[in-house]
């Protein structure tokens, strides 16, 4: 359950998923929230204590969380003052824009009748999102996969590791959502492309 | 953007070859990097929709990526450069700009 496809007359891409899938994808959603709001985005340099706190436009050192540093890789690998002046000036509206790309999945699910607590069985959630729309869910399902993968220390070709690992243990669930939320957002890319 | 008649005050040096010429004017490039997670077909799809690339180039330049840990996937100045990358970034992609070597 849950491939995206093009519908074929309305040319929507569309979704069908369970209550309990849709509540997980708002969850995850909105855990990307927290995250960008929780480390404020505030400068944290070595200058002037006044001249830094009178600059409250964009932070310029890299994040401590190894998540933020992942969504926010620093642009400059071999100058540091070019690096932080880049940061600056975008990590702020890409914080803005990470942020509500996750909250325009929350809201399409709960617009298409997901409630704010899950309580009934058996319900289904079919979401149609126009195109613009579908790109918001593909960029964000990245972030989402990105912040798992790097909570998780997904590396190429560990496979074998994650399948190996016993069902029970955490890591090994978190491991089968990041699939997931992968192969929904292949299938977007797919529909998108149709 | 309007269109001027008048003669345009950047002189070029008579004796560049067009590659220098072009090398002199884009002196900056953005690269993108392999990562565990993000998908080949999401990684074609960003390259097609941002560039405006053909599916031959974007398939080519993300097969750079996942073959040899990098590409070169625009040329151009530092500002257009940084755009690209903030760009690559809103896409949750690795991307790094450096001056062209």
């Amino acid at each position: 359950m849950g491939a995206f496809t093009r519908h074929r007359k309305s040319r929507l891409i569309i979704a069908n998923f369970t209550g309990f899938e849709s509540d997980l994808l708002r969850s995850l959603a909105s855990q990307i929230v927290e995250l960008l709001r929780n480390e404020a985005a505030v400068p944290d340099d070595a200058r002037d204590p006044f001249e830094a706190m009178m600059d409250f436009s964009g932070p310029t050192s890299e994040p401590e969380d190894p998540v933020l540093q992942r969504l926010f890789p620093t642009a400059y690998l071999e100058d540091d003052e070019a690096a932080s002046e880049f940061r600056r000036f975008t990590e702020g509206s890409l914080r803005d824009g990470k942020a509500a790309a996750a909250c325009t999945i929350i809201d399409c699910l709960e617009e298409a009748g997901l409630p704010p607590e899950l309580e009934e069985d058996g319900l289904m959630i079919d979401v149609e999102l126009d195109e613009p729309t579908a790109e918001t869910w593909m960029r964000s399902f990245t972030d989402i996969r990105l912040a798992l993968a790097t909570r998780l220390g997904v590396e190429d070709g560990d496979e074998e590791i994650w399948d190996a690992m016993d069902d029970d243990d955490p890591r090994a669930q978190a491991h089968d959502i990041y699939e997931w939320v992968g192969w929904l957002q292949e299938t977007i890319v797919e529909a998108l492309t149709a | 953007m309007a269109n001027v008649s008048a003669a345009s005050p950047v002189e070029v040096e008579p004796t560049l070859t067009p590659d220098e010429i072009t090398f002199l004017a884009k002196p900056w490039v953005t690269i993108v990097w392999n990562d565990p997670v993000n998908l080949m077909n999401y990684v074609s799809y960003v390259f097609r929709k941002y560039f405006g690339y053909s599916e031959a180039k974007a398939t080519k330049l993300m097969l750079e990526v996942h073959n040899d840990g990098r590409s070169v996937v625009s040329t151009g100045t530092r500002e257009e450069m940084e755009r690209d990358v903030q760009a690559m970034h809103e896409y949750g992609l690795w991307a790094t700009m450096e001056k062209a070597t």
